[in-house]
């Protein structure tokens, strides 16, 4: 209790961090990070670092936990034991238990389940530095993995938390807001607003629960557009080559991926026929060499 | 709008009736459930950029076998789910104490999907024109998502890959690609295979592969990339250009 600071916010209404009541920490996203993974993220909050990986849809073993008609998700949050000043004991605790469960239900609503029955994702979170906040920053990742993986979602996820201190509700606790303040609340909802967790500890008043909920609605819409932003750029750059020279011909540009049933049957044609698709060859050469002049 | 970067519960539509695969309709409009590229010509497709192969009838793939039981060779498809080949669906005869004979664990097959039932059990078949046990050749991995790209529209790409490459090729649904020829071939085939996997979603990219294969240096995409070390002869030759020397030289001394 020594460390406690004295007053959370100033008079000028500035936090210990110089963040107004309603500003969340800066978050930096990487994504694609793990090679052996199906999909990874990479992300930093504040002073939060966390990993998430997933991995499948894959068969699920021991077969008795399959579920006949939808995939399993199975959620898993792990502190590694340097992610806080006094080591923690490795291996799972009852704390990391709880979070793994909630935090796997937060993803229910979105992850289209009966496309993959019997499966299971595995999703994993790793948190490698914590500064409060880490289950929300764990979801964060977590839904940016799983859009990595190629998972159908309805979707995003994104998670923020709302605390009391000094009696005043403010948005994204850090350490000793945290450690020391009256009530922490973690939500984390969809796009559109629905909430999939939401923990409390410490005491709102039902008045405060409901305010605090605005607050953090808001928290979480800046998140989204922050993992959208992601993704959105992710591949941007090489897109935009792409883009240009399709903007410039009026025609359309044959795109493979569209024609693929076509291609499934056309496939093994190929491997057996090459006179049949000689001809074939012909169109679409000429239709490359239209694009090219384009360029 | 022709083709666009999309994330899951991106609005893509606000006509339902646009609602191609990779989507779903919530109150009237169309989103998106795949991180990946839409494309609308008269439906809203999504292609996402990655996932797991997940087995549909009529499929072409390429298998290992991971367990042989007394009437059925278990292989392994690359998705979550396995896939069973009847001793009734090979072209021949067998009788079970020769079924390891025929096919043992670790031998890998061209394979069709016959059937899959609701709770995923596939049945394979070896039943039909070209599909064989492949005893020699190499076989790589690709993302499922890739396969058509690399085929391309009316298989353009994958009988560019063949003629330039002298190697043959087979394309499973699953994302296992079967190459044949030469070792040196191979490896280039390899390389051009790569380039096509992470450069799927830009245009052109027949041309550039083919001039690849040629060794010649691409007009396009590679030269933003990679700066040509041929011009600049200050700078110290990188392993690439080197090895591209080496393989001028090699084919010189051939003819």
């Amino acid at each position: 209790m020594s460390d406690k600071p004295e007053r959370f916010i100033d008079d000028e209404g500035l936090r210990l961090d110089g963040r107004r009541v309603d500003e969340i920490r800066p978050m930096k996203v990487e994504m694609g990070v793990l090679s052996r993974a199906d999909g990874s993220c990479y992300l930093e909050w504040g002073n939060n670092k966390v990993l998430a990986a997933v991995y499948g849809p894959r068969e699920l073993h021991p077969r008795r936990m399959q579920k006949p008609n939808e995939v399993l998700v199975r959620y898993k949050y792990n502190m590694a034991s340097f992610s806080v000043e006094d080591r923690i004991r490795p291996g799972p605790s009852r704390r990391s238990t709880e979070i793994s469960k909630v935090s796997g239900e937060a993803f229910e609503p979105v992850v289209m389940t009966q496309y993959y029955p019997g499966a299971v994702i595995d999703v994993f979170a790793e948190v490698l530095q914590a500064d409060a906040g880490t289950r929300t920053a764990a979801i964060n990742a977590a839904t940016l993995a799983l859009a990595d993986a190629g998972i159908p979602m309805k979707g995003l996820v994104s998670a923020c938390a709302v605390g009391k201190v000094d009696g005043q509700l403010v948005l994204d606790l850090n350490k000793p807001e945290d450690n020391y303040g009256q009530a922490d609340l973690p939500v984390a909802m969809t796009q559109d607003g629905e909430i999939t967790l939401l923990q409390m500890d410490g005491h709102l008043t039902p008045e405060e629960l409901e305010e605090g909920l605005e607050m953090v609605k808001k928290g979480c819409q800046q998140i989204l557009e922050i993992q959208r932003e992601a993704l959105v750029s992710r591949y941007g750059n090489e897109d935009e080559e792409g883009e240009e020279a399709e903007e410039e011909s009026p025609e359309e540009v044959p795109e493979p991926e569209e024609e693929e049933d076509e291609e499934r049957d056309n496939s093994f044609d190929n491997e057996e026929s090459e006179a049949e698709n000689s001809d074939e060859n012909d169109v679409t050469e000429e239709d490359e060499g239209e694009e090219d002049e384009r360029q | 709008m022709k083709r666009k970067i999309v994330y899951p519960g991106l609005m893509l539509s606000e006509n339902e009736k646009q609602a191609g695969t990779g989507t779903y309709v919530q109150d009237g409009k169309v989103y998106s459930l795949f991180y990946g590229v839409a494309n609308d010509k008269n439906r809203v497709t999504v292609v996402p950029f990655s996932g797991k192969y997940i087995p549909s009838p009529r499929d072409y793939v390429i298998g290992y076998v991971i367990e042989v039981t007394s009437s059925n060779w278990i292989f392994d498809i690359g998705s979550p789910y396995d896939g069973l080949l009847h001793v009734s669906e090979y072209p021949k005869r067998v009788d079970s104490s020769m079924m390891r004979k025929e096919i043992g664990i670790g031998d890998c097959a061209i394979l069709r999907i016959k059937d899959v039932n609701t709770s995923m059990k596939v049945e394979l078949s070896m039943k039909d024109r070209g599909l064989r046990r492949l005893d020699e050749g190499r076989i790589i991995d690709v993302s499922t998502t890739k396969v058509p790209r690399i085929i391309g529209h009316n298989g353009s790409m994958v009988s560019m890959l063949k003629k330039e490459s002298n190697c043959d090729i087979f394309i499973g649904q699953n994302g296992r690609i079967w190459l044949k020829g030469k070792d040196e071939d191979i490896n280039r085939l390899t390389q051009a295979i790569e380039i096509i996997e992470n450069k799927s979603h830009t245009s052109g990219l027949t041309n550039h592969i083919s001039a690849f294969l040629r060794y010649e240096e691409s007009d396009e995409i590679e030269e933003k990339e990679k700066p040509v070390p041929f011009t600049s002869s200050k700078k110290d030759y990188t392993e690439d250009a080197c090895r591209k020397v080496d393989m001028l030289l090699s084919d010189e001394d051939e003819s």
